[in-house]
């Protein structure tokens, strides 16, 4: 298992990110192959995720991160570092998948997709009915530590995830996966995707509820 | 602070955004709550195992189309 990236209060400052993304970037210009195939490696999986979660269609979303790839190199001369590279890159792909989606569209038009969308609601996210008058507990979550960890971390857990993940309003879907897979920081989310801090926030707690919930049914 | 408002708050308090107050009235429920404690590692497990699905090999034929397009891009 990857560990979780470490992203807390020792996050460098914008100007020291910017420092580190840059000799990445400076490798890219100069045509550094091994760096260019150490981004696509780094990004490909949450890419292709993002890209699904706008397009659906694994083989769509396929060609959409191929082509936010081939965007990026077009451009690339032109990207003054601004912003982070991977921001950047990401940027890239949302808009591509966008334009896919919107194009797809037309196509066949996208059916029940997704449910209602309250992503940024602040109702509940945990049934009501499992707390008792005092709003205390009636019967509370197991604790996971004794469930085997050939479980927790198999294969059929995983799926468990991805299908929790695609069952999520599109709003949310994007913020956990930018957040919990791509690894971005919040004001980084926030500003990929124009949102407010607090509508990050809450998208994010109610993807997490959501995934939290469907992996309690399987883990107990 | 009960259980039903806790549970709310895991993200806020993941986030670090809470309040001085809030973050010490939530750290002291948890303490002596093992439903909202097995919660909050529930979350943190879900993250975890959320950040999994970056695990996803690039297929090699679009891998190697991508290094020539890379290759391509500095031709005149
Ligand atoms: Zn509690």
């Amino acid at each position: 298992m990857q560990p979780l990236p470490f992203r807390s209060r020792s996050y460098p400052s914008p100007a020291e990110a910017e420092h580190i993304h840059d000799s990445e970037l400076e490798a890219l210009k100069a045509g550094d192959e091994a760096a260019f195939q150490s981004l696509i490696h780094r990004h490909h999986g949450p890419m292709l995720r993002l890209a699904m979660s706008h397009v659906g269609d694994r083989g769509v979303a396929e060609d959409v991160v191929q082509e936010a790839w081939l965007t990026c190199l077009r451009s690339l001369d032109r990207f003054e570092g601004r912003s982070s590279l991977k921001t950047w890159i990401f940027g890239i792909v949302i808009n591509v998948a966008r334009a896919r989606r919107r194009k797809e569209a037309r196509i066949l038009p996208f059916a029940s997709f997704w449910r209602r969308d309250d992503s940024d609601s602040r109702r509940p996210t945990v049934d009501q009915s499992r707390f008792g008058s005092d709003g205390m507990w009636r019967a509370g979550p197991h604790s996971w530590d004794n469930v085997p960890e050939s479980k927790v971390l198999g294969g059929e857990t995983l799926q468990k995830v991805k299908a929790a993940i695609e069952s999520l309003p599109p709003k949310q879907r994007e913020v956990i996966l930018l957040r919990d897979v791509a690894g971005f920081e919040a004001v980084e989310v926030s500003a990929l995707l124009g949102i407010s801090a607090a509508n990050q926030r809450v998208r994010l707690h109610r993807a997490r509820a959501a995934v939290r919930k469907m992996l309690e049914e399987y883990l107990g | 602070m009960n259980c039903r408002q806790v549970v709310e708050l895991m993200t806020d308090y993941l986030e670090g955004t809470l309040s001085a107050a809030d973050r010490a009235r939530f750290e002291e429920h948890i303490a002596g709550c093992d439903g909202c404690r097995a919660y909050l590692a529930q979350m943190r497990v879900t993250r975890r195992l959320v950040g999994r699905l970056a695990d996803e090999p690039i297929p090699e034929p679009v891998e190697r189309e991508l290094l020539e397009a890379f290759r391509n891009w500095r031709l005149p």
